[in-house]
């Protein structure tokens, strides 16, 4: 479904992703993992056609969107929460899940607003409070439901536990799990190696802009190396 | 009495500047651009009254076309001068800003001479009284257009899809991006949008003080840009109330017997303004939660 091979991405004269390819399949949940730095949101800038690759290509559905502008890969059914959210802050927790329904016509919204109302009871609660009011949860799960109203075939998530207590987390990967069960392909990008390897199929390793490791979930989490750097032993 | 009449009067000038710093600040508010070319407009705006009413035109038609002109003139500057600048450090933009206001300013000598020509813009005269008090139709009809236009700006960016997107922009430009809005549009449409109210100042503008000059626009574009910052830069609500403000207060110094230093008046303003409160009026610290 996706297919990133050998990009390079550049800020300037850091070189910040060398020579990476990897690909998401149709209803799987594929987890990018790294510490800080290690260039995870640089990746998703890239797919998300933010940020430019000077080599290789990306692949979206067999076409290529190496090319294409942000605005019109979200048309195609790509979307991507951002790391820290980015939800619009100045506006109430229902305009900002209108936004999410941008690119379709309005007939369509109050059936998507309901769907994601049932998953987030607590949007519903809050849906005239301004998103700046919100707690670092319940801002996530809007971040969420706002990409959920573009209707997109793969959603990439950077990581959506950032900041958030355990049990929030835990809530935030169990929605993640949902979503996919009902037919969303997911790309993960998470700090949390352990979470992440448990709700997905496949994982990347990635350190300093290059992939080092890549395998089913499971193995990850049994692999030596990988416990060490990332799982805590 | 003579307070009303100075109230309105006060009223009618406001809406000019009001109108006016509306462009500046909702391209403020997009892009975080001063772009200074924006009174350069409104020149031009008063130079293609003069051609077209010169051509006999009927009155409605050259005023259409003022506003159509300024729109096109604005988007065309969107597009050659700050598209590609996209991406450019923003000190590298308003030095662009600059340049071009500068351009302008200097073609209209070149093509219409530095001396400035008178501009009969037909307006229907005369004025209603109401027991001891005057008021002439040109203030009456400022100030309803202006209020009109702003009802309708308030339409488009509350209840339209772009204006939504407008303000999904001015808040966060890769957060829109990524709902799949075409930033490069919506920040062309909020030029167009600010020139076109620009084009119906200007004309208001010329119907209060009927001579165009090059230099024309560029101290209606300042004190606009003045009252712009005292409303608050980049608020459509901010950029009204100091508009009004900054009209009362010319007003009011003029009526007061110190008419040489209404320019001064409103350049203390601002100075003020920025050392006490630099956010303006309504400009408030955003609430933001990482
Ligand atoms: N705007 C930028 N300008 C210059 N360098 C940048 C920029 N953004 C990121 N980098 C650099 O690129 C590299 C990868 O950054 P990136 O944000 O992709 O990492 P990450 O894996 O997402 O990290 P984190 O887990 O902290 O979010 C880092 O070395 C970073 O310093
Ligand atoms: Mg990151």
């Amino acid at each position: 479904m996706l297919k990133v091979t050998d990009i390079n991405v550049y800020y300037g004269n850091i070189h910040a992703i060398k020579g990476v390819s990897f690909d998401v399949h149709q209803g799987e949940i594929v987890t990018l993992i790294g510490a800080n730095g290690a260039g995870k949101s640089t990746i998703l800038k890239a797919v998300s056609g933010l940020l430019r690759s000077k080599t290789g290509s990306i692949s979206f559905l067999d076409s290529d969107i190496g090319a294409a502008t942000a605005h019109n890969i979200v048309r195609r059914g790509l979307v991507q929460v951002p790391e820290g959210r980015r939800i619009f802050l100045k506006m109430s927790v229902q305009q900002n899940l209108e936004m999410g329904n941008y690119i379709h016509h309005r007939s369509v919204m109050n059936e998507k607003l309901e769907d994601i109302f049932t998953r987030f009871p607590r949007l519903k609660e809050r849906r005239k409070q301004l998103g700046g009011t919100l707690s670092g949860g319940e801002q996530q799960m809007l971040a969420i439901g706002r990409a959920m109203m573009t209707s997109p075939q793969l959603l990439m998530l950077d990581e959506p536990s950032m900041g958030l207590a355990p049990l929030l987390v835990e809530q935030i990967f169990d929605i993640i799990t949902e979503l996919n069960a009902s037919g969303v392909t997911v790309l993960l990008v998470e700090q949390n190696a352990r979470m992440a390897l448990s709700v997905a199929h496949r994982g990347y390793v990635l350190e300093t802009g290059r992939i080092v490791a890549s395998a089913p979930a499971d193995e990850l989490l049994e692999d030596e190396a990988v416990r060490r750097a990332y799982l805590g032993g | 009495m003579l307070f009303v009449a100075q109230l309105v009067n006060a009223l009618q000038l406001g809406s000019i500047y009001a109108l006016i710093a509306l462009g500046y600040s909702m391209v403020y508010g997009i892009i975080k651009l001063l772009n200074f070319a924006h009174g350069d407009v409104i020149m031009v705006g008063g130079y293609i009254a003069i051609f077209s009413l010169a051509a006999g035109m009927h009155p409605a038609v050259a005023i259409i076309l003022v506003i159509v002109g300024c729109t096109a003139l604005a988007i065309i500057m969107e597009k050659l001068a700050y598209t590609p600048l996209r991406n450019a450090p923003r000190i590298s933009v308003l030095i662009t800003a600059i340049g071009i206001s500068i351009l302008l300013q200097n073609l209209a000598q070149l093509f219409f001479g530095a001396r400035p020509r008178p501009l009969h813009i037909p307006f229907p005269t005369g004025s209603i009284s109401i027991g001891e008090i005057t008021l002439a139709y040109p203030m009456l009809i400022t100030i309803g257009s202006a209020i009109l236009s702003m009802l309708m700006l308030n339409y488009i960016v509350h209840r339209t899809k772009l204006g939504k997107a407008m303000r999904a922009v001015s808040e966060d430009t890769d957060a829109a991006r990524l709902m799949g809005i075409n930033v490069n549009s919506v920040i062309t449409f909020t030029f167009a949008l600010g020139a076109a109210l620009a084009g119906i100042g200007a004309v208001l503008y010329f119907v209060r003080l009927p001579v165009v000059a090059p230099t024309a626009g560029a101290m209606l574009g300042l004190k606009a840009f003045i009252a712009a910052v005292f409303g608050g830069i980049g608020s459509i609500p901010g950029a009204m109330l100091g508009g009004f403000a900054i009209g009362i207060l010319e007003v009011i110094v003029n009526a007061s017997g110190f008419s040489r230093w209404t320019d001064g008046a409103v350049f203390l303003v601002l100075i003020i303004i920025l050392l006490v409160r630099p956010a303006g009026l309504v400009g408030k610290p955003t609430i933001e939660k990482v």
